[in-house]
């Protein structure tokens, strides 16, 4: 076995990702070097699934992931034998699409005789910045939003994390998502209330701001109904002023929350992460807050924001060099907590 | 089965009384419109069953798995899913095996695909000014249900 290799800024990982809509592979250097970086949507493999959300049909995942490897591998110009050791997300997702992912990196990893290793999503979401900006300094408060979380996080260093807040009903991106489709604006919903709050008026209608002084949690779901009941009653009111003034409300409760969280740790920065760090509103009042408050703003860009395996591949290169390779005979874990992968806790 | 609730909390009052008749390899399919409180209904069922950490909407991620002391509770949304070819995908009704809890928001495409099962639907009371009002009906599907009617009204005689 190579279970001897030493981690380097020579060391070729290569990312593998199936625990969402996408799946996903990239081939990183070092640690940051993004060499290539496939995700399916971008090459069609699976057109015939039109429609069909890819992380409940497992077998459009297996579909794609020789392909999307294949294509990786290729678009990094290097020969399989280059590839140094896999990494693969092990958790949190559903269990049958995380399967695929795992059961293929492990069969490549006894195939090439590389170390495999397995990673946390949420991990790797924080290690996406690092792929832009390696040498952000810690502490960070890190902003994860999709459609699936809302989480602040303190990162201490490398692996050392630590949960401040998270949503406790509905994720922002959700919200998002069914606001769009209430309000009639279109698929997916986040560009689309980008969009249309573009046209509107972010102060025509106070939609309330929950648990502002309460802690670090977040609740979303009161606004969404905040929202429908607004629509119900006021029906002539336009769709652009409220898609405008619920993204306000969104952007000023995680701006504030974010903003409260670096000065409670300290935090050198606050890092923008998950698919909502590409809305408009969001980066901007972010932006104008850590810059008032005299911090950092770190917001990548909107690829690396969404589920890619090039950060699968930056945290297995941390992860393997803190902690060595995982066992061949790990399985997949759908419910996987943040705290239980930090390298520093083992 | 006719039912009311005042706000939020009463919510998860009702749906704590309702968890009483609940068993291990149960499923309750939960529909209603978005806002309606289906969510709040699954909060207040998984809480009763003895989920300890916030239960956050599966929307997204389409089941969430609850390790409780004797049972497990899958929290699970088709909210995202159009077609019947992808519910079965999920295998809802396999989960409820090996002390399983099956909750199912925006259910109403899984109900061909189980045999039997507690129906929550939710309304908004549209007359209501502050919109806090919601009235539930509840429909129960197969033999295993049916016996527990009375006990169902029992319980939740206090929303009636």
């Amino acid at each position: 076995m190579t279970s001897q290799l030493v981690v380097s800024s020579d060391t070729v990982i290569l990312g593998i990702e199936t625990s969402c809509d996408e799946t996903a592979a990239a081939v990183v250097m070092g640690g940051n070097d993004v060499v290539s970086s496939v995700v399916s949507s971008q090459i069609d493999v699976h057109a015939e699934f039109g429609g069909v959300v890819p992380e409940v049909a497992s077998r459009a995942h297996l579909e794609s992931i020789n392909p999307v490897v294949r294509r990786a591998i290729d678009d990094a110009g290097i020969d399989e034998g280059r590839i140094d050791a896999i990494a693969c997300t092990v958790g949190p997702g559903l269990i049958g699409a995380l399967l695929v992912g795992v059961s293929s990196a492990k069969a490549l990893a006894l195939a090439w005789d590389v170390p495999f290793v397995g990673v946390n999503h949420l991990e790797a979401h924080l290690y996406a910045s690092f792929l832009e900006d390696p040498t952000l300094e810690f502490p960070l408060v890190v902003l994860l939003v999709s459609g699936g979380h809302t989480m602040l996080i303190e990162m201490q260093g490398h692996g050392e994390y630590r949960l401040l807040g998270r949503t406790i009903d509905d994720a922002a991106g959700e919200a998002f998502d069914k606001v769009a489709r209430y309000l009639q604006l279109g698929y997916p919903g986040g560009p689309a209330i980008d969009r249309a709050a573009n046209e509107g008026n972010p102060e025509a209608v106070k939609f309330p701001r929950a648990m502002m002084d309460e802690g670090l949690n977040f609740s979303f779901s009161g606004l969404k109904t905040s929202v429908v009941n607004f629509v119900r009653k006021n029906p002539s009111v336009d769709s652009v002023d409220i898609a405008a003034s619920f993204q306000q409300a969104v952007s000023d409760v995680l701006v504030h929350k974010a903003l409260k969280a670096a000065r409670e740790v300290g935090a050198t920065g606050v890092v923008l992460g998950g698919g909502v760090a590409a809305n408009t509103q969001l980066r901007a009042d972010l932006q104008a807050a850590c810059a008032a408050e005299g911090i950092g703003a770190f917001l990548p860009g909107r690829e690396m924001c969404t589920d890619n395996a090039a950060m699968i591949a930056a945290a297995g290169w941390h992860r393997l060099r803190a902690l060595g390779p995982s066992r061949l005979d790990i399985g997949a874990f759908p419910s996987m907590p943040l705290v239980e992968t930090g390298i520093a806790d083992g | 089965m006719w039912f009311r609730t005042t706000s939020p909390s009463d919510t998860q009052a009702f749906a704590a009384a309702l968890a009483r008749v609940i068993r291990s390899g149960d499923t309750i399919v939960l529909t209603g419109e978005m806002g309606a409180g289906k969510t709040v209904v699954a909060q207040g069922i998984g809480a009763a069953l003895g989920v300890s950490e916030p239960m956050t909407s599966p929307t997204f991620t389409l089941v969430n798995t609850y390790e409780c002391r004797n049972l497990t509770v899958h929290h699970a949304d088709l909210y995202r899913l159009d077609r019947t070819v992808e519910v079965s995908d999920l295998a809802l009704s396999e989960l409820a095996e090996f002390d399983g809890v099956v909750l199912i928001e925006w259910g109403e495409a899984a109900i061909g695909e189980i045999a039997e099962y507690l129906e929550v639907h939710i309304e908004v009371d549209l007359d209501d000014e502050d919109g806090s009002i919601r009235e539930f009906s509840i429909d129960t599907v197969g033999s295993s249900w049916d016996r527990r009617r009375e006990a169902l009204s029992t319980f939740l005689e206090a929303w009636s």
